[in-house]
């Protein structure tokens, strides 16, 4: 299997050598063909990893493909740890990332970037599967910043729009602050440890645990609840969680396929990942767990009320993103690592599907994005209007749809944990049921129903380049390229709820996932399912597919039957939509706080510290005196001939005294 | 009676002659040529000698070699030498000093 | 009077070199000026038959032959097959410069190729003789292509001060053979070492003064610190081509007759020539790195670069240990493909008229080719030891050796001589990146020097990644 490990890993990665440096030599359709092979080639030997590890029960594989180098004791190296968990990773990502570049054939076909783009996505690919197939904290530490930096390339992708510009830069600043808390935490289990192989690592996390670190005088931490808030700091950089979420937003800069890939299905889920390979740590640290289930509550409630109201179609969808992300978090925080996991993968399909459908009404729609401004697409656009049904039907949670198991399921562990905070985290959860279904089918039906609102506003001018194409033609359906993948993911979005029982109640990621025995919700939950027919039967009863139901029914009766209650709360809950559209004025606290006090802070250092100290004594200095000093050696050179015959003969003598007598 | 040492400080005197040759002289560059043959021949000494008290005939061998390889450097350094003429219409070793520093 | 024949199969590569070589030079007698492709194609095929017979012939176990005086060995095969890679790639970097300026004449190709089997006869060199022969095959080879051009002042002067200064060095070596045969009595490598055994702890007066001759010559013709002066001169005079000929392959020989000498002959004596290479190593780095960055001319600071990085390897050998060797050979194989891109970019950059050997003459590559510049880019990052590319990695194995062996002030040294160099180093990037170019056009060049260009750049980071394929072949050929 070795070999299909590797090729796995290096066929996207030749696709993306391949369309970004002879791109111009291969041509659009070259491009195309050569990603879309690897990646395709990818998919399917992940599927065939996916049955010899999940279905014929492979041993675990956990071997060094090389070392890079060895320091002081502690090897570099490049390896993979390929269990049941990597396998299931590796399908999503590849399947989602196939789905993803033949969208892309349809989206971006008259775009001057497009093999630059199609080397992006193959790039990210495969640094994405680097990041999940590693069994060493470097390489993940490498795939964590490689598809950061890819990232930042295709948020910043259209570089002659200014906002895309800013975004790009949003994203980068606030995903270094993340990173610095990952690198520190890769460090602080470097020191004890000694090592970066995950399983030396997690062998000796009992030990971490007992072990304390003063980082404040007088107060004494346990060295592994450090390590691993660390670690999740990073991951809250990664996965956007409050406060650092702020990034992901903005990062709808970037063409949409991306942000269905990206910032939905995969990249953004590295964190969540993470947390749940680091199990083995995170478990032995009973404040680490509190701290990461509070921040994923609070995400998961309050960037879901910042959905409902927003205008763009692709922000609506953005923010799902971030309380899915959120639910996604609570999981881990609750030891329910299966469920978050399981979650990760419904909503890698389901969230990429929606993604993807926005994308295609926007084709439709000529770049507009406002849902405002849409309406009654249902009839010209049939395949796009089933499966965004589909998709908002997963992702609400609608019985018998995938969300509705995974969501369920994390929702009944965050009921049956005991983890200080857990009851907090509890009602969050459930009343983000119910704004899921309100965003959700709020977008949903001013997309799809109602009034053809677009035909006011095609004089509008905003979008003045359009009007020539945007009069006399009707929205009509996309292309196949942009239908097919559309429909492919739809039907995983549907019946990949159905693996519930195995994945969460039959011990899928035994050996893989560790849970002390007194965090084991899912355990308990275990002992009550009995089949899938239960399970949804116990659904219907429950209060989230209440509260799910009442989501949908106001936003129905909101704005299909009665649009004037919209505007009337508008005006009645004036400030409160006001702290909503402002997003919680985290940007602007942002940007008074840290980033005109850092100038501040900046400057005046820079007068002093910097000006006067270093660069006139130390850096200036230093380079005048070595440059001095330059000019004055290059003077021994004197070009004549006798000069340096009488060098080496001052050599010979001095070696002959200092080494004869 | 001659010994080994005789020869030794007179390979000695040669090849201290020669070395100095090389970073006194500043006028004519033929004279270097002259030195760089004169060490050879310093070395020469020193490996016959050996050879002769040691009873080993390899040295006097190498001797050939070096004679050998003497004259192709003669003729190497003899042809620098008029190319170094031709372009400058000077072998004055004082006046090389186009690159330096 | 019986003749043995000696056992020639073990030579045959140097036999088949000598033989296309002069069958080079009568060909090329009969060829008009505008079929001298045939000269250079014969070249090329020359060195790569060589590579092939070298693998043909080779066994995993010494083999010594014509009386003691040539041993192949994994080690020969090694450095011979760099020697012919690295000189196939100056051979072909250089084709375009020499038919630009009317130099594109049989001789450079024979006597590059006598150059060629004067390095081959250096790394088997088993006994003085050898040793001596092989040398000055190379050295004069040398001395005639730095005066290769026939009407250049400055080629001309560089000519006389490197065949006087590298005459003087080699009558140093020689003066210190001659007491080392004296004294062991025999002038193969080998029975000298065998001397040196028997009498360890006690060596005379004569044989630490005979070392510090070889000692010498040695560091002559590598150009160590204080007997460096010769190559910021002959570097900056020569031709580019022929610039990039001595500052690539002989280095591979120069530390191929440093291990048969110091290291497997003068073993015995390591703790005297330790100390006189940390002499010479110190020095090295200091003025290597110091001086080149006052340079403008780009040739003369490569120069210096060399003397620098040539303090770098002496590091390795002094350490004495196998990791040393082992690291000093992957230093001196790197450094010599870092320095064929270094000075072969110039070449790509020069045209009919325009030498494009000032540093300012790499302002703004960036906007003119961006691909080049990238390919400078990593050549000087590899310089200057930027992880992850190839230099740093090549340093990092030197500083190990030397800590291992306790001389951990002197790694720290190197470090912070490798800080300073790397400024001129990324000052050339800085022209190439962010200023604004001439607006002279750049010449257009073929594919095949684009492609070895290309390739030369990207082993930079390819070999920085996975340095275990040549770390192993270093280990390997200098043995367990």
């Amino acid at each position: 299997m070795h070999n299909v490990y590797l090729a796995i890993v290096l066929a996207p990665l030749i696709g993306a050598i391949a369309a970004g440096l002879f791109g111009r030599q291969i041509g659009r359709i070259g491009a195309h063909t050569v990603t879309i092979l690897g990646v395709a080639l990818s998919c399917l030997l992940s599927l065939v990893v996916f049955q010899h590890h999940v279905i014929g029960e492979a041993e675990v594989y956990n071997a060094m493909v090389y070392t890079w180098m060895v320091s002081d004791g502690i090897r570099f190296e490049i390896g993979f740890l390929i269990d049941n968990l990597t396998a299931l990773m590796m399908l999503v990502v590849t399947f989602v990332s196939l789905m993803v570049h033949v969208y892309t054939i349809g989206y971006m076909h008259d775009d001057p970037g497009y093999q630059r783009f199609f080397s992006y996505i193959s790039l990210f690919t495969f640094s994405m599967l680097m990041l999940v197939m590693s069994n060493n904290f470097m390489q993940l530490f490498f795939g964590w910043e490689a598809v950061g930096v890819v990232s930042y390339l295709l948020i910043g992708f259209w570089f002659k729009r200014p906002t895309a510009i800013y975004a790009n830069m949003k994203a980068f600043l606030v995903n270094r602050v993340g990173d610095f808390g990952f690198v520190l935490g890769i460090g602080a289990i470097l020191l004890h440890t000694g090592s970066l192989d995950y399983w030396e690592v997690f062998g000796q996390a009992e030990g971490m645990a007992r072990e304390t670190i003063g980082i404040l005088p007088g107060a004494e931490w346990s060295l592994l609840t450090v390590a691993c808030i660390l670690l999740f700091v990073g991951a809250m950089g990664k996965s956007a969680q409050v406060p650092l979420h702020v990034w992901l937003p903005d990062s709808m800069e970037g063409p949409t396929p991306i942000s269905a890939l990206i910032h939905a299905a995969t990249m953004v889920t590295a964190g969540i990942f993470m947390v749940a390979r680091m199990s083995p740590l995170f478990e032995y640290s009973e404040a680490a767990l509190s701290f990461v289930l509070i921040i994923g509550a609070l995400t998961a409630f309050f960037m879901g009320l910042v959905g409902i109201v927003q205008n763009d179609i692709k922000r609506v969808v953005a923010y799902s993103t971030l309380s899915q992300l959120g639910y996604m978090t609570v999981a881990l925080g609750a030891s329910a690592y299966a469920a978050g996991i399981f979650h990760l993968m419904t909503h890698a399909f389901f969230k990429a599907l929606l993604f993807l459908a926005a994308g295609s009404v926007i084709i439709a729609m000529h770049h507009e994005q406002d849902i405002r401004r849409m309406g009654g697409l249902r009839k010209y656009m049939p395949i796009t209007y089933g499966v965004s049904l589909v998709g908002s039907l997963a992702l609400i949670g609608f019985p018998g749809f995938s969300g509705f198991f995974s969501k369920d399921g994390i929702i009944e562990a965050v009921h049956a944990s005991q983890i200080p905070g857990a009851g907090f985290a509890y009602l969050l959860v459930l009343l983000g049921v119910f704004v899921t279904a309100f965003y959700s089918f709020r977008m949903f039906f001013l997309v799809f129903h109602g009034e053809e609102r677009f035909r006011h506003v095609q004089h509008d001018d905003a979008h003045g380049h359009d009007a020539h194409h945007g009069h006399g033609h009707e929205p009509h359906e996309s292309p196949w390229v942009v239908t097919l993948p559309l429909i492919l993911l739809a039907i995983p979005s549907v019946l990949a709820g159905y693996w519930v029982g195995p994945i969460l109640f039959g011990g899928f990621f035994d050996g893989v996932i560790f849970v002390l025995p007194e965090h084991d919700v899912l355990g308990k939950l275990g002992a009550d399912y009995h089949g899938i027919g239960g399970y949804i039967a116990h659904g219907l009863m429950a209060p989230p597919f209440w509260l799910a139901m009442a989501g949908l029914g106001a936003a129905w009766y909101i704005y299909m039957k009665n649009p004037a209650i919209a505007a009337r709360a508008h005006e009645r809950f004036g400030k409160l939509y006001e702290l909503l559209d402002h997003k919680y004025w985290f940007d602007e606290i942002y940007a008074a706080v840290f980033a005109r006090g850092s100038v501040k802070l900046g400057s005046t250092l820079w007068r002093f510290g910097d000006a006067l100290f270093i660069d006139d004594i130390l850096v200036n200095g230093t380079a005048k005196t070595v440059g001095r000093l330059a000019q004055w050696a290059r003077h021994s050179q004197t070009g004549y001939l006798y000069h340096y015959a009488f060098a080496m003969i001052i050599g010979l003598l001095v070696l002959i005294t200092a080494f004869v007598f | 009676m001659i010994t080994l040492s005789h020869y030794l400080v007179l390979g000695a005197i040669l090849f201290s002659l020669s070395v100095a040759g090389v970073f006194l002289n500043r006028k004519n560059a033929i004279v270097l040529l002259m030195c760089v043959e004169l060490m050879l021949l310093a070395v020469n000494m020193n490996f016959i000698a050996f050879s002769h008290y040691s009873g080993d005939p390899a040295g006097q061998v190498f001797v050939f070699f070096i004679l050998t390889v003497a004259a192709a450097e003669a003729a190497i350094g003899l042809a620098i030498l008029v190319l170094l003429f031709r372009n400058r219409r000077t072998i004055n070793v004082q006046d090389l000093d186009e690159m330096k520093g | 009077m019986s003749f043995p024949i000696p056992d020639l199969v073990p030579a045959i590569p140097e036999m088949f070199v000598l033989a296309m070589a002069c069958t080079i030079l009568v060909v090329d007698l009969f060829l008009k000026d505008d079929r001298r492709d045939v000269t250079y194609g014969l070249t090329q095929f020359t060195l790569f038959g060589a590579l092939v017979l070298t693998w043909i012939v080779h066994v995993p176990e010494a083999r010594v032959t014509f009386s003691g005086s040539f041993i192949a060995d994994p080690l020969s095969d090694t450095l011979k097959s760099f020697i012919y890679v690295i000189a196939a790639g100056v051979f072909l970097y250089s084709r375009p410069y020499l038919k630009e300026r009317g130099l594109f004449k049989g001789e450079y190709y024979v006597l590059g190729l006598f150059a060629v089997l004067g390095m081959l006869v250096m790394v088997s060199a088993y006994s003085f003789v050898t040793l001596y022969l092989g040398l000055e095959l190379l050295s004069l080879c040398l001395y005639a292509l730095v005066a290769f051009d026939r009407d250049s002042g400055r080629a001309s002067e560089a000519a006389m001060k490197y065949f006087i200064l590298g005459a003087l060095a080699s009558g140093m070596l020689l003066y210190g053979m001659s007491f080392l045969y004296g004294l062991s009595g025999s002038l193969e490598i080998p029975v000298v070492a065998e001397y040196l055994i028997a009498n360890a702890g006690q060596f005379s007066v004569p044989l630490t003064f005979a070392l510090v001759f070889v000692v010498v010559g040695l560091a002559f013709k590598l150009g160590a610190v204080p007997f460096h002066m010769w190559v910021p001169d002959v570097y900056h005079g020569a031709p580019t081509p022929v610039t990039l000929l001595i500052g690539s392959a002989p280095k591979i020989a120069g530390f191929a007759i440093i291990m048969r000498l110091l290291a497997d002959g003068l073993g015995a004596m390591h703790a005297d020539w330790q100390g006189m290479l940390v002499l010479l190593a110190v020095l090295s780095l200091a003025v290597g790195n110091l001086i080149a960055i006052a340079q403008t001319n780009i040739k003369r600071m490569l120069a210096y670069s060399t003397i620098s990085h040539v303090g770098f390897l002496l590091l390795g050998i002094l350490a004495g240990t196998q990791e040393g060797y082992a690291a000093a050979l992957f230093y001196t194989v790197t450094y010599a493909i870092m320095a064929m891109g270094g000075f072969g970019m110039i070449i790509l950059l020069s045209r009919q008229g325009f030498e494009a050997e000032n540093l300012d003459d790499f302002k703004g590559l960036n906007e003119r080719n961006p691909w080049l510049a990238f390919m400078m880019l990593l050549l000087m990052f590899s310089m200057a030891g930027v992880p992850p590319t190839v230099g740093f990695y090549a340093k990092l194995m030197v500083l190990q050796a030397v800590v291992q062996i306790g001389m951990t002030w002197l790694a720290v040294y190197a470090v912070i001589f490798s800080i300073v160099g790397a400024f001129y180093y990324l000052r050339v990037v800085k022209l190439m990146y962010f200023d604004k170019p001439a607006d002279e056009p750049l010449p257009v060049r073929g594919l095949d020097v684009t492609v070895v260009m290309s390739v030369n750049g990207l082993l930079m980071v390819v070999l920085g990644i996975f340095p275990g394929i040549l770390m192993s072949i270093a280990a390997l050929a200098v043995g367990p």
